[in-house]
Formats: C-alpha cells, sequence, structure tokens
C-alpha cells in the first residue's frame, strides 16, 4: 500500500509535468490542426536555459527559490521567441499546403533545434546545482517532496491561469473561434494570424516552465531530453482528446500515474514464478523469471497511445469529429 | 524510334555502364569506397521502400528504422551462432520481409484508420519502442543479446559463391564488396522495378488517389483503410530486405544501428528528392549518403586549418543539414529535386489560365 501511494504521487507529479507539456501541443491542433513535433524541443531549451543560469548563480549565495525563479524567468523569453520563430517562418508559410507538408517542417525543426542545442550546451548532461534543501512530508504512509508540492502546485496554478485566459479573455474567444472556423473568425474581425503565433507564444512559455520542472525534479537536463518527453505528452494529449484544453489536463495526469504505477508493478505483474510457469532452475529458492522489468518505463505511453487510438480515437474528453478534409 | 527515344535508351546505357563499372573505379581509390557505395545503396533500398508509404500513398512514417531492424534481426537470429542457426540467404531474406510487413500490419491496422498525423507520430513512438525491446530482450531469456548486438552474421552465400570473399570470374578479381555491390544493385534494380510497376497499376493510382484527396478517393469507391495497410505493408518488406542484407553485409548489428536518426535520415532522403519520384528518391538517397562523407572530406580538415581543433563535430553539421533540407524543401521546392511527373503536371495545370 505505501508503495502504491508512493507511485501515485511520484506518477501524479510527472504527471503534471506530461499535463502543461501536452497543453502546448493540444492548443496548437486545436487551432490550426497541426502536430508541433517541435515542442518537446522547446521544453528541452527552456530546461537548458533554466539549468544554464541557476548554475551561474548557484554561488551567489541568494535564495534557491528566488534562483530558480530567475532561471524560468530567463528560460520563459527565449522559448517564446523559438515558439514565435517556428510558426512565423516554418508553419505559416505552409498554412495552406497539403498536410504532409507542415508535418515534415515541423520534424526538420525539431532535429534543427536539438542540434543546435547541442552546439550551445554540448553532448554533457547539465546537472541541477545542490541548493534546494530537501525537505520530506510524509503523506499517508508515502514520502512526498518539497519540489513535488511546488511541482504540482505550480502546474495546477498555470492549468487554472490557462483555462482562465481561453475561457475568460478576449484572445481566448479569439483563439477558440479560430479553432471553430478560422475563416469565419477572420470574418468577424480576428486576427487570425496574431491569434495563431499568441497559441504558439503561450505553448512555448508553458512548455518552458514545464522544461524547468522536469529537469528540477530529475536533476539533470540533456538536449535529447525532449523527443521522449515530447513523445509521451502527445499520448497524454490524445489520451484526453487532442484539441481539448481540459482534455490534455486529465491525460497528462493520468498517463503519469499509468506509467508511475506500471513501471513500479509491471516487474512483479509479469514475474512468470508467481504463476507456477517459469522454469523451476530459476523460481527455486524465491527466484525470480521477470519477462519485463522497469527499464520497460517508456513503452506505457506508447501503448496507452495505440489503445486509446484502437478503442476511444477522440479521447476521454474530446468530442468525435470528421475529416476536415 | 523517335530522336527522343534513341536519347533516353543512349542515356540508360550510360548509366549502367557506369553503374557496371563503378566499383572498378571506387576500388582504385580504395575499398573503403566500395563500402561506401554499398550503403548508399542500402539507403537507396530504404528510401525506395519508405517511398511507397510517404511519396505514393502519402502516409508520414517516422519509425521506417523499425522494419529495418525488424529485416536485419530477423537475419541475424536466423543465421548466426547465436542460436546456432544457419539457414541460407534466399530462405531467411523472404522471412525477414514477412516478418516486417506483419509488423507493418501490426502497427498500420489501428492507426490508418484514423487520419495521417496520428500515424507519423504512432510510427515514431514504435521506432524508439522496437529500440527499447531489442535493448532488453536479453532477459530473462537471451534472445537479442540487447545492447551487445549480435556477432558473426553469416555472410550471404548462393550457390557456391561466399560473398565475403574474393574470388576471379574471368581473370577479374572481385573482392567481397565488390560482390554485395553488384548483388546490392540486382536487388535495387528489382525494387526500383516493382515499384514503377506499382506506380502506374490500379494500386497506385489508388494510392495517388488517396495521397491527394482521402475523401474523394473513399467517395471513388476505393477501400482506403485497406490500401493504406497495403501500402504500409509493402513499404515495411521492403524495409526488411534492406535489413537483412544490411546483416549479411556487415556481419554485426545492435540496437545502435536503429536510432530514430536513421529514420529521418530516410525520410530526408524521400522528400529532398521528390516524394513519389522514383528516380529523385534515388538521387535524395545517393545525396545524403554522401554527406557524412563529404563532411570527412571538407568540414575536418577546414576546421583543423582554421581553428587548430575541430569545434562543430560533422554528426552535428550532418543533422542540421537533413534538418535544414526537410524545412527548405517543404518551403521552396515541395516536390524535391526532382518532381514527380504528376506533381509536376499538376502545378502547370494551375499555372495555366
Amino acid at each position: 500500500m505505501d508503495i502504491f501511494v508512493q507511485q501515485l504521487i511520484n506518477g501524479l507529479t510527472l504527471g503534471a509535468v506530461y499535463a502543461i507539456v501536452a497543453l502546448g501541443y493540444t492548443m496548437v491542433y486545436g487551432i490550426i490542426q497541426l502536430i508541433n513535433f517541435a515542442h518537446g524541443e522547446v521544453v528541452m531549451i527552456g530546461a537548458m536555459v533554466a539549468f544554464t543560469v541557476i548554475n551561474a548563480l548557484a554561488a551567489a549565495g541568494l535564495p534557491p527559490l528566488a534562483v530558480v525563479l530567475i532561471g524560468a524567468g530567463c528560460a520563459i523569453p527565449v522559448c517564446m521567441l523559438v515558439g514565435y520563430a517556428m510558426e512565423r517562418m516554418a508553419y505559416r508559410p505552409l498554412r495552406l499546403a497539403p498536410r504532409l507538408a507542415p508535418l515534415i517542417t515541423a520534424i526538420g525543426v525539431s532535429i534543427i533545434l536539438q542540434h543546435l542545442a547541442m552546439l550551445v550546451w554540448s553532448r554533457n548532461v547539465l546537472a541541477f546545482p545542490q541548493i534546494i534543501p530537501i525537505t520530506t512530508y510524509s503523506f499517508f504512509g508515502a514520502i512526498i517532496t518539497g519540489v513535488q508540492l511546488t511541482i504540482l502546485g505550480l502546474c495546477f496554478a498555470m492549468m487554472a491561469g490557462l483555462a482562465l485566459l481561453v475561457y475568460r479573455t478576449r484572445l481566448g474567444t479569439a483563439m477558440r473561434a479560430t479553432a471553430q472556423n478560422p475563416l469565419v473568425a477572420r470574418l468577424m474581425g480576428v486576427d487570425v494570424n496574431r491569434v495563431i503565433a499568441a497559441t504558439f507564444i503561450i505553448g512555448a512559455a508553458l512548455g518552458a516552465v514545464a522544461g524547468v520542472m522536469v529537469g528540477t525534479y530529475y536533476g539533470v537536463a540533456q538536449y535529447t531530453m525532449g523527443s521522449v518527453l515530447g513523445l509521451k505528452a502527445f499520448a497524454a494529449a490524445v489520451l484526453g482528446g487532442i484539441g481539448n484544453i481540459p482534455g490534455a489536463m486529465v491525460g497528462g495526469l493520468l498517463l503519469g500515474v499509468v506509467e508511475a504505477l506500471g513501471a513500479g508493478y509491471i516487474g512483479d505483474l509479469t514475474d512468470l514464478c508467481r504463476y507456477g510457469l517459469g522454469p523451476a532452475a530459476s523460481c527455486a529458492d524465491g527466484g525470480h523469471f521477470v519477462l519485463f522489468g522497469s527499464n520497460y518505463q517508456d513503452v506505457f505511453a506508447f501503448v496507452v497511445l495505440i489503445l486509446v487510438l484502437v478503442f476511444r480515437p477522440s479521447g476521454l474528453l474530446g468530442e468525435r469529429v470528421g475529416d476536415r478534409a | 524510334m523517335t530522336k527522343n527515344g534513341r536519347y533516353l535508351w543512349a542515356g540508360v546505357a550510360l548509366i549502367a555502364v557506369t553503374l557496371l563499372l563503378l566499383p572498378f573505379a571506387l576500388s582504385q581509390a580504395g575499398t573503403a569506397w566500395v563500402r561506401i557505395a554499398n550503403i548508399a545503396l542500402l539507403y537507396v533500398l530504404l528510401a525506395l521502400g519508405l517511398n511507397i508509404v510517404v511519396g505514393f500513398a502519402g502516409l508520414l512514417d517516422l519509425g521506417y528504422v523499425a522494419f529495418y531492424a525488424v529485416g536485419a534481426y530477423a537475419y541475424a537470429l536466423l543465421a548466426s551462432p547465436h542460436f546456432g542457426l544457419h539457414l541460407p540467404f534466399w530462405v531467411v531474406l523472404p522471412i525477414g520481409a514477412a516478418v516486417a510487413a506483419l509488423f507493418g500490419v501490426m502497427l498500420g491496422a489501428p492507426t490508418l484508420k484514423l487520419r495521417g498525423d496520428y500515424l507519423a507520430i504512432v510510427t515514431l513512438g514504435f521506432g524508439e519502442i522496437v529500440r527499447i525491446f531489442l535493448n532488453n530482450l536479453s532477459q530473462p531469456v537471451n534472445i537479442t543479446r540487447g545492447p551487445q548486438g549480435i556477432t558473426g552474421i553469416d555472410p550471404v552465400r548462393i550457390g557456391d559463391i561466399d560473398f565475403s570473399r574474393s574470388d576471379s570470374v574471368l581473370g577479374v578479381v572481385l573482392s567481397g564488396p565488390m560482390k554485395y555491390y553488384y548483388l546490392l544493385l540486382a536487388v535495387m534494380l528489382a525494387i526500383v522495378l516493382v515499384n514503377v510497376r506499382l506506380q502506374n497499376s490500379r494500386i497506385g493510382r489508388a494510392w495517388e488517389a488517396i495521397r491527394e484527396d482521402e475523401v474523394a478517393a473513399r467517395a471513388m469507391g476505393i477501400d482506403t483503410t485497406a490500401m493504406k495497410l497495403l501500402a504500409f505493408a509493402m513499404g515495411a518488406s521492403f524495409g526488411g530486405v534492406a535489413g537483412g542484407m544490411f546483416a549479411a553485409i556487415q556481419g554485426f548489428i545492435s540496437p545502435e544501428s536503429f536510432v530514430l536518426v536513421e529514420s529521418v535520415m530516410v525520410v530526408s532522403m524521400v522528400v529532398l528528392g521528390g516524394m513519389g519520384n522514383i528516380a529523385g528518391v534515388i538521387l535524395g538517397a545517393v545525396l545524403l549518403a554522401f554527406v557524412p562523407e563529404i563532411l570527412r572530406w571538407t568540414v575536418e580538415p577546414a576546421q583543423h586549418a582554421l581553428f587548430g581543433r575541430m569545434l562543430i563535430e560533422p554528426e552535428v553539421i550532418r543533422m542540421l543539414i537533413f534538418g535544414l533540407a526537410l524545412v527548405l524543401v517543404m518551403l521552396f521546392r515541395p516536390a524535391g529535386l526532382l518532381p514527380s511527373a504528376v506533381r509536376k503536371r499538376e502545378l502547370e495545370q494551375d499555372r495555366a489560365p
């Protein structure tokens, strides 16, 4: 039971970060039906920029929270700029092109960003300096750290903020109008190009914060961290129903929990000795014959993605929509 | 025969003679160059296979390397000391192709009903998953030997000819890589032939219709899901063939050879050359396959001369070139270097009043 609660807490923390990244995918998809492959790289750049600043300030003697905030404060504008630049240069010229075209440029942008990051930061792993004192709280027999609590709180605050932005402001109304029908939105006086650019910028800003959080959580950042994170977040967005903002939040949290519980239990569940099926030689004296260990953790997001696509392609909260050819 | 027809045949004959004599010219510069040519041919095989999926049917497959890996591992497991199996080449290669096609169907069946962009990301994930499995299937039963990879894979043997050794035929000495060159060339010609015949067939036209407008294609009575699945399986099986050849030529494979970068590279080849155009795809594959070699001969010495040390690794430059190629081609020459006839026709029609 302790392990269950512990994995639940770990899963929710990671899931909250997935949700924030998934929001970036889902907002862009909702408006222009483009899978922004490069979004994972934006998250990576956010983490790398923040880590560079944090490492530079680590010795300055500022309070740890201030250091991390300054790091995030530097990462957010950089990512917003990257998000805007890629929309402007790689996606906007192709808005009327066949669907395959922006998808291919998105992959190109993702490769370019990843390798530019490698040029700037080298192949080495950036480590998070030991500035945050580890505080732990006990919670139903499990341990929750201060960092985890902060990440969870911040993620929920950002989700609430985004919900307010989308459902309560003029920009949000314009975004929803553009998502429904760009042509009619334009006729109603919405500057569609500005709205789309704003969507990319907001998504990138969220991605930057997510990058700082995931980096702080794991304690490391590297130029390759974006692609798997991006893939998982996309799976989360599809799980919740792509294009659907509350869906991305639910999908992210759920995926994080599935992944953590899966990684925690798959070893036990696929231990053939438990079922009396394993070869006698390995099962003797309480031995194990584990088919799949926790090193298959990265597979779960993908399995979830496939299952959702097979059984409920519109996701948990999404509506069934036809092809817009 | 018209004058144009005569020029065409003269051109084909010229290319044929060049291709046949190329390994002799290359071996003058060193056997390494013949090996590089073989790698380039392998990429041509891969690009032609992916062209069926991306170029003909318009489905973006970002995990194509998974099928390459499946073919390679099928060959390695059935013809190496690892399991003590030594099945002959002409038995293993079709098995590899069939297993790869099966994987293609398994992956395609749930996703191909959906819109194309889901396929892109699902295939991307699939490529990673296959690699994770190859890396971890050494426990509890050792199937793939994990990151160590499989060594001592049998070379191709057809009758008495062993492709890993030198032979002299009619007084001409043929080294191992040269023999593989001709074998690869033969396989490539077979695949080109299949591609050409497919393109002008009922199936090929159905793919084209799906690529241009799926809803309209369905309205015309095309079973779009079945057709897409067919494209996917066929592309996968060609990937499997290329993988089997790769395993036989290298004699050693490990999960390291089947990373995402390879998928991206093959996609770049197809896009750069011209999606759907066989000659264009071959051109793209050859051009991009030689990029690492060209960089080795230009950028590395240039950096040493200018800065006295290596500032930017050639590997990074290579990837930046691929990324830029994808973006710039899509922005400025969406039909690729050699556009397919259909695309060209469409563009001309658009221009006509």
